[in-house]
């Protein structure tokens, strides 16, 4: 085997360690030079994102492949059929919200050069973010419980300081304080579920624990509190009140890394409720009348309702609010609301045996809008970032008339404005489509509902858009210049790759969603690479 | 392997037609189409006169800093008529963090009461 | 019945450390009620691990045959370090947010008016 084959034979682990080693070595090297370790932490992170590629290619070459790897021994389950090893499991879904992370990180790492350069404590930033993507990676390829939850209080924890790291303002250091607060009881809540699963089955791997569940009494509860923890941790209504305070007052570049991790916790919640519960998703628990109660049906319409709250919400708040970012994550909580929507009405229909291509679709949307929402959103934060850099405010009152100023910011805002509101042609009207017709067929009130509060995020952007760009030039804003060339770069990239997913949407819905479609349905596939021999 | 007709393919939707290209070269030959009749232009438009100064409705044109519209003022119809439903949700989102852990604490009980009941 | 005494117990924790958390509106107050919760927690996983008449799981040949599960051992392990890892960070937090409002009412900060 010559070195390619090894590196992505060991790349699940490589992917977590290389962040991990680079960021204790970070603040040895910054001791000798700033420029130098900015370039160490860029290359750290060039290099795991070349080996994430490099296993997508792998996945992606065969159907239905998964990628098993084991720490520390070379079989999954010893002679006995005991499963006592940790593995990473990397399917389908693994690796999409693996690409998604990588990108984020790359435009994460390269707009902080410019934009964090007059802080000190430097080295300490660094440090963190790199621990928050390898907490973030770690999250995204495990394939057991309580690893899950460790990499989970991993990436709070430095979440939390990094959000906090305006220590001069009050606001920031109370921003970090909730959130540790809410991230500690959400991460203790799936702990105890953990533990219940592990006290009735002796099992920690989610692959064995698939395969032994019933859907007993002590199972509900943990399946309650596996999903409103990992609920709270995604920000779904009425949980969400943490959301603008954290990503309001933290600097630009946490909040691209904090986006990530967010979605990292829905895609945990994707992958209990699929895969972990997955067999048990068709057991009729009550009859009333002639239509069966099943467990799909129930958990479906539960999470279409917190959904319709979300958006409404997410949006509302959103047209009150004058504060520049504070409205931004308003926005991330109506994106959220929309992912939900989409996942929701498919589990209530994707297991029907008279009608199974609505649940397909609409897990298809679902699945793509999580890309889409995680690039418009990062983008928006960006610009964001950038018209704090140049001007130091950040209530919208006292903007105005930049465009004449900052022309490469007014286009990469006006082409996140388009993206995050579905007009054609970028990449949020191909998902929203999708979404828009899948759910109609569930129920037409659900599309009335995803289509009017889309038209009223457009109404939110165009007025941050007038007051922040538009309008005559403002005396007190003569000197300001256009953003260094590092921010422009990062916003360039998530750019380019808005619009190239906005014009071959076909391109990218059947090579890289369809295989995260095919992973979450297909839980026996799971199974059966851990176990070997499962019966159906 | 990727060929080049996969970039050019609809969207796989069950219904409806989007195929981003096509979109886009209906957009550009709509442009061309405004954009040359703009070009005729009027017979009656002389530059340097008075047809090119700022119409507000007779109001004098004050200074650059009072006549910019300021970010809360742009939607106040729409604020005012909504303030029986912005009163509530103001009053939701506190700032208070065991406020938060209520409402996790509310939602994990419903969720226990569908599932237990039902 | 004796033997579901820890499991009371861990209710109990978990109960009063919410209380803690949701009615509570000094800060210290809160952060002890997080502690409380996570001590529920670990004597919850303290408690799956012991069997009727087992020793430790320590040395093989000592005079029980029956050995308590170790695999729950290690996770209230690394539950404890990452609970103190939490701690400091949540009081180092209160610190500074006692130098800049000067006061601990959860009231009181955290508003959006400056």
């Amino acid at each position: 085997m010559n070195i390619i084959d090894e590196l992505i034979f060991h790349s699940p682990a490589l992917i977590v360690a290389i962040p991990l080693l680079g960021a204790f070595l970070t603040p040895l090297i910054s001791k000798i030079n700033d420029k130098l370790r900015n370039g160490f932490v860029i290359f750290i992170v060039l290099l795991t994102s070349a080996i994430v590629l490099l296993l997508a290619n792998d996945i992606y070459s065969v159907c239905g492949k998964i990628h098993t790897y084991v720490f520390g021994g070379t079989q999954t389950i010893t002679e006995g059929g005991f499963a006592i090893r940790i593995l990473f499991e990397v399917d389908g879904l693994n690796i999409f919200m693996a690409l998604i992370a990588t990108i984020l990180a790359i435009a994460g790492v390269i707009y902080s050069w410019a934009f964090m350069k007059e802080n000190t404590g430097l080295d300490k930033y660094y440090t963190l973010y790199l621990l928050m993507i390898a907490g973030m990676f770690g999250m995204i390829l495990t394939g057991d419980m309580f690893n899950f939850f460790v990499f989970l209080e991993i990436s709070s924890i430095a979440s939390c300081a990094l959000i906090a790291f305006w220590t001069n303002k009050g606001k920031a250091v109370d921003a970090g304080f909730k959130y540790i607060v809410i991230s500690a009881t959400g991460a203790l809540f799936i702990l105890f579920a953990v533990a219940i699963l592990y006290g009735q089955y002796n099992a920690l791997n989610m692959a064995v624990l698939a395969s032994k569940i019933q859907f007993s009494f002590l199972d509900k509860i943990a399946l309650v509190l596996l999903i409103s923890g990992l609920a709270m941790k995604a920000g779904i209504v009425p949980m969400h009140m943490w959301l603008p305070d954290a990503y309001g007052r933290a600097p630009s570049s946490v909040t691209l890394i904090l986006i990530g991790v967010t979605q990292a916790s829905l895609y945990g919640a994707l992958r209990m409720i699929f895969t972990v519960y997955g067999g048990n998703l068709t057991n009729t628990l009550n009859q009333i009348g002639d239509i069966n109660i099943d467990l799909n049906l129930l958990l479906g319409i539960f999470i279409v309702g917190l959904s319709l709250l979300t958006i409404f919400i997410g949006v509302l708040m959103a047209l009150k609010e004058n504060n520049f970012k504070r409205m931004i994550a308003f926005a991330a909580v109506a994106e959220i609301g929309y992912m939900i929507l989409a996942i929701g009405s498919a589990l209530t229909t994707a297991f029907s045996t008279t009608d199974t291509t609505t649940g397909v679709m609409a897990l298809k949307g679902g699945i793509f809008h999580i890309l889409n929402d995680a690039l418009d959103v990062g983008l928006l934060f960006l610009v964001a970032g950038a018209v704090y850099y140049a001007t130091k405010e950040t209530s919208l009152n006292s903007l105005g008339g930049l465009a004449r100023n900052m022309k490469y910011t007014t286009i990469f805002f006006l082409i996140g404005l388009l993206a995050v509101s579905g007009m054609p042609p970028m990449n949020g009207f191909a998902s929203k489509l999708i979404i828009y017709q899948s759910t109609y067929q569930v129920n037409p009130i659900l599309a009335i509902v995803a289509i009017l509060c889309s038209i009223l995020l457009l109404a939110v952007f165009v007025k941050v858009f007038h007051s922040a760009f538009l309008g005559p030039k403002l005396p007190k804003f003569d000197e300001v210049k256009e953003v260094p060339k590092s921010m422009l770069l990062a916003m360039g990239i998530i750019a380019v790759i808005i619009i190239f997913i906005g014009l071959f949407p076909d391109l990218v819905l059947n090579n890289i969603v369809q295989p995260a479609v095919n992973a979450l349905t297909d839980h026996t596939n799971y199974i059966s690479n851990v176990i070997g021999g499962i019966q159906p | 392997m990727i060929e080049i007709q996969d970039f050019l393919r609809t969207l796989g939707t069950d219904s409806g037609f989007w195929n981003p290209l096509v979109w886009g070269i209906i957009i550009i030959i709509a442009f061309l189409v405004v954009y040359i009749i703009r070009g005729y232009g009027k017979k009656e438009y002389k530059k340097q006169t008075e047809q090119t100064k700022v119409f507000l409705s007779g109001n004098p044109e004050l200074e650059k800093e009072e006549m910019h519209v300021k970010a809360s003022n742009i939607y106040w119809g729409f604020m005012e008529s909504f303030k029986w439903l912005y009163s509530g949700l103001d009053k939701m989102h506190t700032g208070n963090v065991s406020d938060y852990i209520l409402w996790f604490v509310v939602i994990m009980g419903v969720f226990f009461i569908i599932l237990g009941v039902i | 019945m004796i033997y579901n005494i820890p499991y009371i117990a861990v209710v109990a924790l978990i109960l009063i450390g919410l209380y803690a958390v949701i009615f509570k509106r000094n800060l210290i107050k809160i952060v002890i009620g997080i502690t409380l919760i996570e001590s529920g927690v670990n004597l919850f996983l303290i408690t799956l691990a012991f069997r009727k008449d087992s020793v430790a799981p320590i040395y093989r040949g000592s005079g029980s045959p029956l050995m308590s599960l170790p695999v729950p051992h290690a996770l209230t392990l690394t539950s404890i370090v990452i609970g103190v890892a939490v701690l400091a960070l949540m009081l180092s937090l209160v610190v500074h947010i006692y130098r800049h409002y000067g006061t601990l009412d959860s009231r009181k900060i955290g508003g959006e008016e400056e």
